[in-house]
């Protein structure tokens, strides 16, 4: 009956059975499974600009060198809060109309880094613009390529009032008399980016990632200062470098120096700490800059801040952790009496 | 919420096996110690000393078999020498003498006549060899009967093929490039997101998979001793797949793609092209195989109906639109890209193998039972894994396990297909030095047995966690997909299309695409896999993101390098094929005069 040498129908027709067998079992079964799936409570449904965006995403490839995944590892922890889960993908992983597919948004290089959380971590729309437009205008050694065909060069004397101009440093700028705006493309791309966010999970529920080591702390567990032992050098080339520059130069008509700033070097640091925990938009040359109090610990505010108060030859006195919680709290009852 | 409930739950279980086994590691370790770069090391040391132990075992049993024979004809000749009657003896010694005795007169081989090659049998001679710089190769034996229709067709197929390998590793160079000067140009069309996929599409739908049908139409014609059912369904297919790479390819420079799933970047309409390709193709080599005229089913065939049976069962499970919101996509993703490497290359390309292989030893395969069980085992393990590229992601953890252990059960095809193979060279290493084919196929063998099974190992948790998202991925699939397949088909169209044109090419060239496209491949893939593992460790530390992508420069420069070697084989490889088909006389004529030719 199974003679698979003599029969060729018998032999086509176990491979064929076989196989779609197993592809049901492994594949078509759990992706199916997978169309349960329900969007988070506070999950926000996408706006159609971001929608738009999430197109020009996939047009160009972005997937390519950019995951959105935060696997439950620790590595992982720098670019969410907590794992990504499936309900993550509910509004997004959706097809595209007739003629494509849902998109692979979870990606499988990270030439570039995970956008899970881009929005939180980057909600500048100037920053995103400069990027988009040439990577290297605020990134120095990125290999990202430029997207120019996302932006329009025109007669700085034909600009519109709504229109959204790019404000380059000198070394990327087109020629005089010519200014860089956003088409409406980029503006969607960068809405979509800013779009990307984890929503925080319901009841204060929290998933864990698994330890890439055992905790230290198991020896004696004890709550202590950690600002010195973290490094506030690498805390700033995380988190505050892709703007204020890794040489703490800024960009020109973007992002402020903080060499030689004064604020940096004031003696009392209480104004820079509620700028990073606040965020500021007091000065209109420059970009807003996104608040910082949900994303970073007492402790490593004091870190950045004190590397940023004594490197590239500023003179600010160190900040500790206590400082910070103090401000912290301040600012809290300011807001919520 | 149910589902959320069940993931949380499978999240809690998955931690249990990770801190197990993170007991016996401590932090220090992980970075200090070079453990994770020794791993590494160790798998490929461990690796090449097995082959290397392998060859020199196998030659010191085909030598020791060498002297048992000398031993043997000795101890035969001693008897025969006591056995000897006088009245021999003194006739051999009174021979002796005269031989020693005698003396040359000097007019023994020439004579006052004109020579005359009256049959027309000498064709060119010389008193200088050809070219002292290289061995002389073998010439391939007689020409095969074929039918014109037959011939016509796998040499379409194979230029058509070598069109789009050229196209798409030009592509890849390119975008291999921009890893270093990312401002190359500014068009939309050639931007390194569009023009990544154009590459991998154009290198496995045009040119793996048409040079595969084209290979295939002799060895199921051959195989089956009959003709084949339809060359009309042929040609039709020809054009189908040409024109879906072609349509594709201009599809995703424009920037419409399926949705960015890697190999699933075509969108539907063009992919439903090359399927129907695919289907007309399966039925013509069924209907082929069907009318065949010996009795068994030759194993190549096996091989080949499963790729194209299975293959498109993937592409129709891959393209349906009902499973694929959310992370069904997801699921369907890990299954679709990596059955499109393990049923449809892989799986044909072993086919290719167990005929060409053998015939161009001219000799039967090792064991016809290995596989038969590295066949079943092929579509048992090898469906099973696609997950094991999502590893720690938000997919079920039993999926990410079952993908782990049946990566680990690809072993057993793996290593059933290797022996074979290798056991089917034993005993004619001589080849290697005799011509190129021999070499294409030892490497594509070893390769096989080295990215496979680096692959499965790729696949467990620890090692995932260095090397996932890294370079190290794409080090991997150049492995595969150029280091076995592309080696593999060159072996085979070395293989056969002298034998279908008459025509060779110049030994020098096939050798200089062959060390360019192997030393290339180092090149790229040890490169990479380098500065993959350094990237994956500068993330485990906790450095700033673009330490990574500072570190990673000098490798990509290799990369290119490795490249470029890669891309200029292939321009030779193109003009070999230009030579082995071209109508023009052929530029070497025959020749007897070599004594090699003689004794061989």
């Amino acid at each position: 009956m199974f003679d698979f040498h003599k029969n060729h129908k018998v032999l086509v027709i176990t491979a064929l059975v076989g196989f779609v067998t197993l592809s049901f079992i492994v594949a078509v079964f759990p992706a199916y499974q997978m169309q349960n799936v329900q969007p988070l409570p506070q999950q926000p449904e996408m706006a159609q600009n971001e929608r738009e965006g999430l197109n020009i995403y996939i047009r160009e490839g972005c997937v390519a060198c950019h995951t959105q995944q935060v696997r439950n590892i620790e590595m992982d922890n720098i670019w969410g809060d907590r794992p990504s889960i499936p309900s993550d993908y509910f509004y997004s992983k959706k097809r595209m109309g007739i003629w494509r597919q849902s998109p692979s948004l979870l990606g499988s290089e990270r030439t570039g880094p995970d956008l899970t959380n881009i929005g939180k971590r980057q909600p500048s729309i100037d920053w995103h613009l400069l990027h988009l437009y040439n990577p290297r205008s605020v990134v120095a050694p990125s290999i990202m390529p430029s997207y120019p065909w996302l932006f329009d060069i025109v007669d700085t004397t034909s600009i519109k009032e709504d229109d959204k101009v790019v404000n380059l440093p000198d070394a990327f700028a087109p020629s005089p008399g010519k200014t860089i705006v956003a088409k409406k493309e980029a503006l969607q791309l960068v809405a979509y980016l800013k779009s990307l966010q984890q929503t925080t999970l319901p009841d204060g529920r929290e998933e864990k990632f698994i330890p890439a080591i055992e905790p230290k702390q198991m020896a004696g567990s004890k709550d202590i200062d950690n600002s010195s032992s973290l490094n506030g050098e690498q805390l700033y080339l995380q988190t505050c470098a892709v703007c204020h520059q890794d040489n703490g130069k800024g960009v020109a008509g973007a992002f402020p120096p903080l060499e030689g700033s004064d604020i940096v070097n004031d003696k009392n640091p209480e104004l820079m700490i509620k700028i990073i925990l606040q965020g500021y938009d007091a000065r209109s040359e420059f970009a807003t800059m996104q608040a910082f109090a949900d994303q970073l610990s007492d402790a490593e505010i004091a870190a950045i801040a004190t590397h940023e108060r004594i490197s590239w030859g500023n003179t600010g006195s160190a900040v500790t952790e206590e400082e910070v919680r103090k401000i912290r709290e301040y600012i809290t009852q300011d807001l919520n009496p | 919420m149910d589902s959320f409930q069940f993931l949380s739950l499978t999240l809690d279980f998955s931690t249990i096996p990770i801190i197990v086994q993170n007991t016996q590691i401590n932090s220090d370790n992980w970075i200090a110690n070079p453990g994770i770069i020794g791993t590494l090391i160790l798998i490929f040391i461990i690796l090449f000393v097995a082959v290397f132990i392998l060859m020199a075992k196998l030659n010191s049993y085909v030598n020791l078999i060498k002297e048992r024979q000398i031993e043997k004809k000795n101890l035969a000749f001693n008897e025969e020498l006591l056995s000897l009657q006088e009245n021999d003896i003194d006739d051999i010694l009174h021979q002796r003498k005269r031989g020693l005795k005698y003396r040359l007169k000097g007019t023994e081989l020439g004579s006052d006549q004109n020579a005359l090659d009256e049959k027309g049998l000498i064709e060119w001679a010389t008193h200088e060899p050809e070219n002292p710089l290289f061995d002389e190769k073998k010439k391939t034996l007689l020409g095969l009967e074929t039918s014109l229709a037959l011939k016509k067709v796998v040499t379409y197929y194979l230029g058509a093929s070598i069109f789009w390998l050229v196209f798409g590793t030009l592509v890849g160079q390119y975008v291999g490039m921009k890893f270093m000067w990312p401002e190359m140009d500014h068009f939309a069309w050639l931007s390194f997101g569009r023009l990544r996929p154009v590459h991998t599409n154009a290198v496995f739908w045009g040119w793996a998979s048409l040079a595969m049908i084209g290979l295939a139409y002799f060895v199921v014609a051959r195989t089956s001793n009959t003709k084949i059912h339809s060359y009309q369904s042929a040609w039709w297919t020809w054009r189908l797949i040409n024109i879906s790479v072609l349509l594709g390819t201009l599809s995703l420079m424009s920037g419409i793609n399926n949705g960015g799933g890697e190999y699933r970047e075509y969108t539907w309409p063009v992919m439903s092209i090359f399927v129907i390709g695919l289907i007309l193709t399966f039925w013509n080599f069924y209907k082929t195989i069907a009318s065949r005229k010996i009795k068994d089913i030759y194993v190549s065939n096996w091989y080949i109906l499963a790729a194209l049976i299975w293959t498109t069962v993937l592409a129709i499970i891959g393209y349906m639109p009902f499973f694929s919101n959310g992370l069904g996509e997801t699921i369907i993703q890990g299954y679709y890209m990596h059955q499109g490497v393990g049923m449809w290359f892989m799986t044909f390309t072993l086919g290719l193998i167990y005929y060409y292989l053998p015939s161009s030893l001219n000799k039967p395969i090792y064991s016809y039972s290995l596989g038969v069980l590295a066949f079943w085992t092929q579509m048992l393990f090898y469906t099973m894994i696609g997950t094991h590229h999502f590893v720690f992601s938000p997919l079920p953890w039993w999926l990410q396990t079952t993908a782990i252990v049946f990566s680990a059960g690809m072993f057993i095809p793996v290593v059933a297909g290797t022996t074979n193979f290798l056991m089917t060279m034993r005993g004619s290493w001589s080849h290697i030095s005799k011509s190129y084919v021999l070499p294409f196929f030892l490497v594509g063998v070893v390769f096989y047995f080295v990215g496979s099974t680096q692959g499965s190992v790729q696949a467990f948790r620890f090692t995932n966690y260095v090397w996932h998202f890294t370079d190290f991925n794409v080090a991997h699939s150049h492995m595969t997909m150029y280091g076995i397949i592309t080696f593999i088909l060159w072996a085979c169209i070395y293989t056969i299309l002298p034998k279908l044109t008459g025509k060779e090419p110049p030994q020098a060239l096939v050798g200089a695409h062959f060390w360019m496209a192997f030393i290339g491949l180092f090149a790229y893939m040890i490169s990479l896999m380098v500065g993959g593992t350094y990237k994956g460790l500068s993330w485990i530390e906790g450095n700033a993101f673009l330490n990574s992508v500072i570190l990673m420069k000098p490798y990509w420069l290799w990369r290119a390098i490795g490249g470029s070697l890669m891309f200029t084989s292939h321009l030779i490889f193109a003009y070999n094929f230009y030579i082995m088909v071209s109508k023009r006389k052929s530029v070497e004529p025959i020749h007897v005069s070599s004594g090699e030719h003689v004794n061989n």
